[in-house]
């Protein structure tokens, strides 16, 4: 059954579900998924955003708008494009077609420096850490700064002015790994890779943080642990934050928004608040 | 009951045997092109067994034992120098030549073309283009080795790179990072593990390599070598070449001892 009729047979559940179907879309582009967007700046806007490799069509027709402060989650089955779409938002990938629009800038016509002066204001966390294996926990956080202030000062924790390693003991601090500062990154468990990667993210005060299925190599438990610290910090600093997920619990709780990928199109925009689980399983059939 | 095994051996094709055939040609033409004479492997155990009665025992005069040890310790500078001056240079050339990293693919096809160049070129060929450049010595032979280093090294260093994990990269990369930073951050630690066994397989190889330079006067053991038999000094000649053999074995035990102290506890 396609997810939208799915998702439409469980109205009973969802009070303000706002299935995107391109008419509707069309009709009221700046509506979709309401909320705060109408209120706040928009951090993030993809408009029409299609994506292809080769031959294959990943997805085409994504619109949505993001508000400073939202905490979205990106959901849906494995090969939907979920990440595809997060590198896209990023400009790490270049889109096939439509536009991406950053914290006001375009990133599909941004190159060179404009375009690494807009990621300095972004945060990645991945899915695998990410971390550079052999180096420092310390010298990974301080990586965090490369995009604010490039250069030799920010390639090890030895060479980094004080005010970076200081801020970046603060946020391992935050993370509660400060007193695994000089420990080599690859000595550390899952759930604590994730943390220092969280650190990294954190450490520059970005704007903007992504993170691609942050707990899917960790045990539940782990897992756990680093969704609670993620939001916990990100919520503090106002963070507008893209998270993919294919835990459902975790989208609901931790997302204010969700946001549908299935068959190629966006299928949902809707508050978490007005979705129960068995709203969002549909777009994994 | 009928027998539904397939047959032992299959029928090659018309194209198939027409290859095989064609193989078995140019072997039998490149053994007529070196002078592969039965005869002549027949009669040199002999000639071999004459050779063996004359430099046996080698010369172990305390004289000859300190002039040769010098010369050793000489070859080991040229290898040692060479090798780790070629290391280096290499680092910054595989860069260069490391697809998907800081060039563009037109530049990396150019600076793998050279590279392909210097390896195909001997070193004892190069060898002889430094004499006639630096004059006899050993500094030419320290020359002809930093190249053959960075035609080796140069080519490895740049596959490693390639084939690092990504993840780190696109993580600095995502956070508005420079290439040269991500580079320097991301990928050449990820590389280092496959730097150091690469550059000790380039230390061995310049220690085998530096033993025979001295044949063309780039300085090194391997002109007492020639000396010993122009001489027909036998014993002197196999005092040399027991000491290569057992210098280059040891290189390569202590280069595989550091791979696994270095790499292994790294990993």
């Amino acid at each position: 059954m396609p997810t939208r009729a799915i998702l439409s047979s469980t109205t009973s559940s969802v009070t303000d579900l706002d299935l995107i179907d391109p008419a509707a879309r069309q009709a009221r582009p700046v509506a979709t998924g309401a909320h705060s967007a109408l209120v706040s700046p928009v951090d993030i806007e993809a408009r029409e955003v299609a994506k292809t490799f080769g031959d294959t069509a990943i997805f085409d027709g994504v619109s949505f708008r993001l508000a400073r402060g939202e905490a979205v989650a990106l959901v849906g089955a494995n090969g939907a494009g979920k990440s595809t779409l997060l590198r896209c938002l990023m400009g790490l990938i270049p889109v096939s077609a439509g536009s991406v629009h950053l914290l006001g800038e375009e990133t599909s016509a941004a190159q060179g420096t404009a375009l690494r002066s807009l990621r300095a204001q972004v945060g990645l966390v991945s899915q695998k850490h990410n971390l550079v294996p052999r180096l420092s926990v310390l010298s990974n956080v301080v990586h965090g700064f490369l995009g604010k202030s490039p250069g030799l000062r920010h390639w090890s924790h030895m060479l980094a002015p004080d005010a970076s390693r200081s801020a970046a003991m603060h946020a391992l601090e935050k993370v509660g790994l400060a007193d695994f500062a000089t420990r080599r990154a690859d000595r550390l468990s899952g759930g604590q890779s994730q943390r220092v990667a969280i650190a990294r993210a954190i450490v520059s005060r970005p704007k903007v943080l992504f993170a691609d299925e942050p707990c899917a190599s960790l045990d539940p438990s782990a897992g756990e642990d680093v969704m609670e610290l993620f939001f916990r910090l990100v919520k503090d600093e106002g963070v507008t934050v893209v998270f993919t997920s294919h835990n459902i619990e975790h989208a609901l709780r931790f997302g204010d928004r969700i946001l549908g990928l299935s068959n190629g199109k966006l299928q949902l925009d809707a508050t978490a608040a007005s979705l129960s689980p068995s709203d969002l399983r549909g777009l994994y059939d | 009951m009928t027998d539904l095994s397939p047959a032992r051996l299959e029928r090659p094709s018309a194209v198939s045997f027409l290859g095989y055939t064609l193989g078995l040609v140019i072997v039998f033409w490149c053994l007529a092109g070196a002078g592969f004479s039965i005869d002549k492997v027949m009669s040199s155990p002999p000639r071999f067994a004459d050779f063996a009665s004359r430099a046996f025992p080698p010369n172990m005069d305390p004289q000859v034992l300190a002039r040769l040890g010098w010369k050793m310790v000489e070859t080991l500078q040229i290898a040692v120098a060479g090798a780790v001056i070629g290391v280096i240079l290499s680092v910054p050339i595989a860069l260069v030549a490391a697809r998907g990293l800081i060039a563009g693919p037109a530049v990396n096809q150019i600076v793998r073309t050279l590279l392909g160049f210097i390896r195909a070129v001997p070193e004892i060929a190069w060898a002889l283009v430094f004499v006639v450049a630096v004059g006899l010595g050993p500094f030419a032979g320290m020359l002809a080795i930093v190249v053959d280093t960075i035609g080796f090294c140069g080519r490895f260093f740049a596959d490693d790179m390639e084939g690092t994990d990504k993840g780190p990269a696109e993580s600095l990369t995502a956070t508005g990072a420079r290439k040269i930073d991500v580079v320097a951050c991301a990928t050449i630690p990820a590389a280092m593990p496959a730097f150091i066994s690469t550059g000790l397989f380039a230390l061995e190889k310049a220690v085998r390599s530096s033993t025979i330079l001295g044949l063309v006067g780039a300085g090194g053991i391997g002109i007492e070598l020639k000396v010993g038999f122009d001489l027909f000094d036998y014993p002197t000649a196999m005092t040399v070449i027991l000491m290569i053999a057992v210098v280059v074995i040891a290189i390569e035990q202590l280069s595989g001892w550091a791979r696994i102290r270095i790499i292994g506890d790294q990993q």
